[in-house]
């Protein structure tokens, strides 16, 4: 029997999918371009937001792009995801959002009543999160060039001053909570790609978090050590990241996650892990063990906090890897995926 | 989900894993034959809870693994210089050909699209006549019927612009060629309950006659597992070499004769090339003559000749349960899950990334 096999080459020379799904491949991207030329303190931090000198004040910025598909679904639709994802940013690096830019990419031929249902959105969203839009960019493409329409907003914030957040604050025996469900909105958007119908009132969860991070901050100030929106790469992607930077061990137990049955159900139908698609309505922390009981209470008092729950704990066991202990009481590792979550044949 | 949440009860794998450590009392290394299963056992972490006297061996049926390097380049080829839309199921995309994967092939503009199944291909064959659509019909019994089934409606449909690229695989066969080499280490083989819910179990008893050990037909929840491997020690504990059904809920012995009878009306059997175990007699599936038309590899005069260059791979003897995993020089190091060097490291069910991911939770 022949034993060769035969020798792959794996490396890339262009940028595939995988590159921006916020796991591995974006990762060595990261490390082998953009770290290496821009020399920045506030870039090492790897962050999605920067506190900057300004004046005798700081400031809090941060920047995303927007590119869903399908641009409405239920629960949102992508002027929502636009605002909220930035305002999300910026409350996880303990700011406070004031200003939003907002530029517009188009593509030839997209209808403007769409755009204008799009404007609509973003403009309600900015209500509810108390945030402006204050300048902007329109730019449009050819027909083929662009899928559409993108997003990109910049916002800035003030620092919170009950904030003191980093992975540097991160410490053994901390308790890892989750604000809400997890796996809602990547759900929704797949089912919706793959035009399949989920029973229940499966829906996008969407939503500012500056409020209800604000309000924690100003109670319970320096017991929380890290906060994270995990949307691209999911919790798991969060989680693995906080392992990776601090170098210690992450426990987390699977019942304790909140995941809906329905999401559930779906993604075991179609081969993917609910823990690592795409969330935009909660947030990862990791607080002070003795104050993680309290911070539970007074976040289930929010209407975005109702469902929180303690996943997990900081460990000293298996530094640097993320380990998930089962409905049975097994373990395995929760790795960062190698690179786009693809779903399984059998 | 019923049949699902039963199957996954603390209790009754604690059970179960007490009644193992009394019975056994003496080494089994037990062969799981099917890569989901390999993914409940790494999944679970189930590896760690079985007794230390008990090991498993990943075996062979993880398709994604064993699908040739050369269909790979076929369908490369397809999707970078025939003009063709290239759909495939999703865990094939990231599988590195000799230059490239397909999803690399679509980052430079190949048109590769993931489907649950091969009706989608048809589907959109139909609604696009003017593009050329290849489906990628890879698989074990699984999957064959889908595929000879989408194969078959295009044809009653008179789709001129629809074909596909077959690399079917079997399981008896393979069972066989692992068995027959004498280095072997597998003393019972959990075969996988979804093949044979297709096939039913008329070839698994002459089956057991060949190779001479226990078979038991197993399912892919967490408890099902456990049980299959429980029948296995039992019967090896008694020195018996029996076929068993743990899966009995789903698989019954004439199997889905309406699945069988599409399969076989399109495809015939033929030597088929394995990545990692080289070419196996009567171990694969080719279209029919009648459904020629349909054969993506004639359409497109695709080179299949299959060129293996060497490598430091020892996949055959992974495979085999001859060498674990650790013991290759290059696990670990220069061979991962984002840059295999062979088969079994390539998805996540692959004996090798199993060890791997597994290992990363222990040795740290």
């Amino acid at each position: 029997m022949n034993q060769s096999c035969p020798l792959p080459s794996f490396g890339s020379d262009q940028i595939t999918l995988g590159h921006g799904s916020g796991g591995k491949l974006t990762a060595n991207l990261l490390d082998s371009g953009v770290f290496s030329i821009f020399d920045s303190p506030y870039l090492q931090e790897r962050d999605d937001t920067a506190t900057c000198p300004l004046g005798n004040e700081s400031v809090v910025i941060t920047t995303d792009s927007f590119v869903v598909n399908p641009l409405f679904f239920p629960g949102g639709d992508i002027g929502k995801l636009a605002v909220h994802g930035t305002v999300n940013d910026l409350a996880m690096g303990g700011g406070i959002p004031n200003y939003l830019t907002l530029a517009l990419i188009l593509e030839e031929d997209f209808p403007i009543a769409k755009l204008h249902t799009i404007l609509q959105s973003i403009h309600e969203a900015c209500g509810e999160s108390g945030v402006e839009i204050v300048t902007g960019d329109t730019k449009v493409v050819e027909k083929g060039k662009g899928d559409q329409i993108f997003i990109n907003t910049t916002g800035v914030g003030t620092p919170s001053p009950h904030a003191q957040l980093g992975n540097a604050y991160i410490q053994k025996g901390d308790a890892i909570i989750t604000s809400g469900r997890v796996g809602d909105h990547g759900a929704t958007i797949l089912a919706q790609r793959e035009g399949l119908e989920i029973s229940g009132d499966l829906a996008s969860d969407t939503r500012p978090l500056n409020h209800i991070v604000h309000g924690m901050l100003e109670k319970f100030g320096h017991a929380i050590h890290f906060l994270r929106d995990p949307t691209r790469g999911g919790i798991s992607s969060t989680l693995n990241e906080a392992a990776t930077t601090t170098k210690l061990g992450i426990h987390i137990v699977k019942d304790d996650i909140p995941i809906l049955p329905e999401v559930k159900d779906f993604s075991s139908i179609l081969g993917l892990d609910p823990l690592y698609i795409a969330n935009e309505g909660i947030f990862i922390a990791f607080v002070e063990a003795t104050q993680a009981e309290a911070i539970i209470e007074h976040l289930r008092q929010h209407p975005f906090g109702k469902n929180a729950a303690i996943i997990g704990t900081v460990i000293e066991d298996h530094p640097g890897v993320v380990v998930l202990e089962n409905e049975i009481g097994g373990r395995r590792p929760l790795n960062l995926l190698p690179g786009e979550q693809l779903p399984r044949i059998c | 989900m019923k049949y699902q949440n039963e199957y996954r009860g603390k209790e009754e794998v604690r059970k179960i894993l007490d009644e193992l450590q009394r019975i056994v009392t003496r080494e089994h290394s037990i062969m799981e034959i099917c890569g989901g299963q390999t993914h409940t056992l790494v999944g679970y972490g189930l590896l760690d809870m079985l007794p230390k006297k008990i090991t498993m061996i990943h075996g062979p049926g993880c398709p994604v693994c064993v699908t040739p390097i050369s269909i790979l380049d076929n369908a490369v080829e397809l999707a970078l210089e025939h003009d063709v839309t290239l759909f495939s199921f999703g865990d094939m995309l990231r599988i590195p050909g000799t230059s490239k994967s397909l999803l690399e092939a679509r980052a430079e503009g190949g048109k590769v699209k993931a489907v649950y199944s091969p009706l989608e291909a048809v589907t959109y064959a139909e609604k696009n006549p003017n593009e050329e659509v290849v489906f990628l019909s890879i698989g074990f019994e699984t999957t064959m019927p889908a595929n000879a089934y989408a194969v078959d409606l295009a044809k009653k449909r008179g789709l001129e612009n629809f074909s596909i690229l077959v690399s079917h695989v079997l399981v008896p066969p393979a069972v066989e060629a692992v068995m027959s080499d004498p280095l072997t280490k597998v003393d019972a083989l959990l075969a996988a309950g979804h093949v044979c819910t297709i096939t039913g179990l008329s070839e698994y008893g002459p089956l057991v006659e060949k190779v001479k050990i226990p078979i038991v037909v197993t399912g892919f929840e967490p408890l099902d597992l456990l049980q299959g491997i429980l029948m296995a020690v039992k019967q090896l504990e008694a020195g018996e070499i029996k076929l068993e059904n743990q899966y009995g809920r789903v698989v019954k012995a004439e199997g889905n004769p309406a699945a069988m009878e599409v399969t076989r009306r399109v495809f015939e059997i033929t030597d088929m090339e394995w990545r990692g175990l080289g070419v196996i007699p009567r171990s694969g599936l080719q279209l029919r003559p009648e459904y020629a038309d349909f054969d993506a590899s004639l359409r497109f005069s695709l080179d299949t000749c299959k060129i293996e260059s060497e490598s430091e791979c020892i996949a055959a003897d992974i495979l085999k349960g001859i060498k674990k995993p650790p013991e290759c020089p290059a696990f670990g190091t220069r061979c991962v899950p984002e840059n295999p060097l062979g088969a079994p490291m390539v998805s996540n069910e692959g004996a090798c990334s199993a060890y791997y991911q597994h290992a990363q939770m222990t040795s740290i």
